[in-house]
């Protein structure tokens, strides 16, 4: 098989591997059927999403702006056997994914029911708790590697507290999963209880790409084709992490913990190099920052590998893994989606036994306290 | 190289595909409009199975505005990151250079012929109005 893509360097990274059990950090179930999550929603809004369905902050009702590749989003091979949309099925998950890769722990990540996007906000918050619940009965109960994040969207941030507390003190959660694209940026002081609250709780706080706010996923508008909007994610990452340094979040709270998900690595050094320069000249304009915005990004921030940049040569990858720094990093696969990373072939550069261990599986087990 | 035969052409239905092992290989054989092609079942980029592909057609656009479809069904857009390869040679349409499908030749022969030749295969229940596909690994 020596005549498939020319990558010399992944035989000797096979042959130094020793068994490591990989911590993915993004997995995607989905409802199988309205019914399995009605069963956790009142009654008053079980009959408003009959009667009404959703509706979004977004001009498209009940669809998606962009074709978004292949049905789903999905691989084509992600389909259970049994029926059922992608990610539906837990056996076909553990079959398809949880074991042979050897996936120790998978944390999930869930964007069925627009969660983020709901306009009626009590209705989304409705929506938030029922999946919180669904999360645990139909997962995390049924296969302990599976671990749940709390949905809480910030909007209503009375809402979302609420919904923390009460995730809380299950006991279950590694995480507070807040709408990577809310009515106003993140760092904004409205969001701020919500950090608090995940500072005290010691939960770090997930933002995973995707869906939509208001405004169009670009700084220029809405887009015209698919690509350039799968390219805006990174774009809204960078923007969200200005947000978060420049208005003080990580200032505030020195012991929250923030994950981008979801958003790739590769756009990292430029958007920290560029804030750092800006500080340097405009540091009177935000002086309740007490050092430059690396120290802040290197230290409270994480970000999930996929989908991985690849470089056309491997060793721009390699120095954006040691800029980057191998302990931000978290390996994600975003199974079941069609931009997949195997953790065996994503890497298209050697890494050392420790940055693997740390990607793989250390950084996570230290940051979800697994 | 030796030659497998692996299958009926009746086994493979047209449009569609199969796996086999052969040497200790996944090797997916497509019915592509009459004709067969065989690719190694791996996707040279992260390793997903060829064999829930799409076959596509050639799609390009000498300007904005203008399309044309070629080659329908010869293509095949990996089930994952949709990078495209050829069925014929396993060359890919973006980077042809470096990435590659491993293809093998393929054959089509009728059971008659098969007979005469060093195929007998007291294995195989060649009825001679059958035509065989071969592979050569
Ligand atoms: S695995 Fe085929 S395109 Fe990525």
């Amino acid at each position: 098989m020596s005549d498939v893509i020319d990558r010399p360097i992944l035989a000797e990274e096979v042959a130094a591997q020793s068994r490591l059990r990989i911590i993915d950090c993004d997995v995607h179930p989905s409802i199988r059927a309205h019914a399995d999550i009605e069963q956790f929603l009142p009654k008053r809004w079980q009959e408003h999403l009959r009667t009404y369905g959703s509706h979004l902050r977004t001009p498209y009702i009940g669809t998606t702006p962009y074709p978004r590749s292949s049905p789903l989003i999905a691989r084509r091979d992600a389909w259970p056997p049994t029926g059922g949309p992608p990610g539906s099925d837990l056996d076909f998950m553990r079959k398809q994914h949880l074991d042979p890769l050897d996936i120790e722990y998978g944390i999930l990540q869930v964007l069925d029911l627009f969660i983020f996007s709901q306009q009626n906000l009590e209705f989304g918050a409705a929506i938030q708790r029922a999946i919180n619940d669904w999360q645990l009965a139909f997962w995390s109960d049924r296969d302990p590697r599976l671990k749940a994040s709390i949905l809480a969207g910030q909007d209503d941030t009375t809402f979302a507290i609420a919904e923390i507390e009460r995730c809380a003190k299950i006991g279950r959660y590694v995480q507070i999963n807040v709408c990577p694209r809310a009515n106003e940026p993140l760092g904004r002081r409205r969001y701020w209880p919500i950090y608090a609250r995940a500072q005290e709780l010691g939960l770090p706080l997930g933002i995973h790409v995707g869906g939509y706010g208001g405004h169009a996923p670009t700084g220029g508008g809405w887009p015209s084709y698919y690509v350039e909007e799968h390219q805006s994610n990174a774009h809204t990452m960078a923007a969200q992490l200005t947000s978060l340094v420049l208005e003080g979040v990580p200032e505030r709270f020195p012991n929250l913990k923030i994950v981008f998900i979801e958003g790739g690595f590769g756009w990292i050094p430029s958007a920290t190099w560029r804030m750092d320069r800006h500080f340097d000249a405009f540091r009177s304009e935000v002086p309740h920052l007490k050092r430059r915005p690396s120290e802040y990004v290197k230290q409270q921030f994480w970000f999930t590998t996929q989908p991985i940049d690849e470089p056309d040569e491997a060793k721009h990858l390699r120095s954006l893994i040691e800029w980057v720094g191998a302990d931000r990093l978290l390996f994600s696969s975003d199974y079941p989606h069609w931009d997949f990373d195997d953790p065996r072939y994503a890497f298209k550069t050697p890494l050392t036994e420790t940055e693997r261990r740390k990607i793989f599986n250390g950084n996570a087990r230290a940051l979800y306290k697994l | 190289m030796a030659r497998h035969i692996v299958a009926r052409t009746s086994d493979i239905p047209l449009g569609g595909n199969k796996v086999f092992g052969v040497e200790g290989r996944d090797i997916v054989v497509f019915h592509v409009n009459g004709e067969f092609f065989a690719l190694l079942n791996r996707c040279p980029h992260e390793g997903a199975p060829l064999e829930k592909a799409a076959c596509v057609a050639r799609l390009t656009s000498p300007e904005p505005g203008v399309y044309q479809r070629s080659r329908v069904g010869e293509l095949l857009r990996c089930p994952w990151h949709g990078w495209e390869f050829d069925m014929r040679n396993g060359q890919s349409y973006f980077d042809p250079k470096r990435v590659k499908v491993r293809s093998y030749p393929v054959a089509v022969e009728s059971g008659e012929e098969l007979q005469k030749g060093p195929y007998v295969a007291e294995t195989f229940p060649v009825r001679v109005e059958d035509s065989y596909v071969i592979v050569e690994v």
